[in-house]
């Protein structure tokens, strides 16, 4: 079993995921509404961007992209990397790669909306941040919420990357663990302790996010029920 | 905060070092193909374990799909590589990445080939009954065959999900684009060409795949579950 030391830094691991997982998910939240609503843009350019942009984010992967910017794009900028910089890489990394995923979620939400709500919105004469804000996001957030817990469990689960670069995340520490067992400790049976406890963390926290929005669509069901919008 | 030295694009080294990186890609692309069958057979039994009758077969499967499905594949890698050889169970990286691979996504596509099955109407089942054909027969002859060109356009999306996991084998060293490219800067220092011949390799790959699987979705009317 493991010793309280040990739950205590794969608890310090826990911080660091939640913090890497909560700045991603805001980050990737903002791109995913930005570039969801540019794709269905009477503009041609704004279209081909976020085109460009949700094949790029989505195509290149979580760990490629993590790598990149830890690694390629300091140089790129020519600043001095350090921890705090590969932190933030990793935020934006994860973040971009969510917002690819997340405008297409955007998108079918929005497209999801009858016809009829935005030309009634337009002959109401509404600006179109008003027909965005009153009429069509919150039909769309019904359809949208669903694939949208999904996502965040998926960039929930790609936080274990930032182990990767250097991050002291939940499975950084549970490697660290393993390592100094395989130095000082009489025998590795541990690691099962180690990697289970760490599996159990994730799961805990996938389950806390899962239960988080189903509320959240019973809440906008009651919502819904009631009237209001 | 901007150091005065403006980054350099080597050709000459990029040249160099891009048919390694290649090479790599090359061994993703491997693991994808072993880990996809790996996860398309092992997907499809646990849809049969789950639809099974007994209470003891039904709830395992789920409580496993659901707890293999909301974890990291890479501390699933760490799991296998690290933890099973205390058991006696020693796996080469390549084997232990292409079976991570092959349950995670096992999981994921075992619930694609359960809305398959489900959307078998019920009159077939009926129908096999009637003509008192066995419970072999009627999976092998009447229910699969309709339920699983259904799932094709599914498995393709977790192909090319797949591939954009592969490279974690990196992990574990189990070779891989990522394993290259991170060799390769960390030996000649220069780190710009090698992650960027990376990131065009690996896109030059997934986005192609990505529009194919799309084509499909549309070919066979396929809707999202």
């Amino acid at each position: 079993m493991l010793s309280a030391n040990q739950i205590q830094a794969l608890l310090e691991g826990v911080s660091l995921t939640l913090r890497v997982f909560a700045l991603a998910a805001v980050l990737g939240t903002v791109l995913a509404l930005l570039f969801g609503i540019a794709s269905l843009s009477d503009n041609r350019v704004l279209r081909w961007v976020s085109r460009i942009y949700v094949e790029v984010a989505r195509g290149a992967s979580a760990v490629v992209l993590l790598f990149y910017a830890a690694f390629a794009v300091p140089i790129l900028l020519g600043v001095r990397s350090g921890r705090s910089f590969v932190f933030w890489a990793a935020v934006v990394a994860l973040g971009v790669n969510m917002g690819g995923y997340g405008a297409e979620v955007v998108r079918t939400g929005i497209q999801s909306v009858p016809r009829g709500q935005t030309e009634a919105a337009i002959s109401l004469n509404l600006r179109f941040i008003d027909r965005l804000r009153h009429v069509t996001l919150p039909q769309a957030l019904v359809v949208m919420l669903p694939p949208y817990g999904n996502l965040s469990i998926e960039v929930l689960k790609a936080t274990a990357l930032v182990s990767l670069v250097g991050l002291a995340d939940l499975t950084a520490e549970a490697q660290n663990l393993r390592v100094q067992r395989a130095v000082s400790g009489p025998r590795a049976a541990t690691s099962l302790a180690i990697f289970g406890t760490a599996l159990v963390f994730y799961f805990v926290m996938a389950q806390l996010l899962a239960l988080l929005f189903r509320w959240l669509e019973q809440r906008l069901a009651g919502d819904w029920y009631r009237g209001r919008s | 905060m901007f150091a005065q030295v403006a980054f350099s694009w080597d050709w000459d080294y990029a040249l160099d070092t891009l048919p390694k990186i290649a090479r790599g890609l090359w061994q993703t692309v491997v693991a994808t193909i072993v880990g996809i069958s790996i996860g398309m057979v092992l997907g499809l039994v646990l849809a049969l374990l789950r639809r099974s009758r007994h209470r003891i077969i039904r709830w395992p499967t789920i409580a496993l799909i659901e707890f293999v499905r909301s974890t990291p594949l890479l501390v699933q890698l760490f799991f296998i590589f690290y933890v099973l050889p205390n058991f006696g169970v020693v796996l080469s990286p390549f084997v232990a990445l292409v079976l991570g691979l092959g349950i995670h996504y096992g999981t994921y596509t075992s619930e694609s080939y359960r809305a398959g099955i489900e959307n078998v109407e019920v009159g077939q089942w009926e129908a096999a009954t009637a003509l008192n054909l066995s419970a072999a027969t009627t999976w092998s002859r009447i229910v699969l065959p309709q339920a699983i060109p259904t799932v094709i356009p599914a498995l393709g999306n977790y192909l090319v999900a797949m591939f954009k996991d592969a490279p974690l084998g990196f992990a574990i060293a189990a070779g891989g684009i990522l394993l290259e490219a991170q060799a390769e800067a960390s030996r000649s220092f220069r780190p710009m060409e090698p992650y960027t011949i990376m990131g065009v390799l690996f896109l030059a790959v997934s986005i192609p795949a990505a529009f194919f699987v799309r084509y499909l979705e549309r070919r066979y009317g396929y809707e999202r579950v």
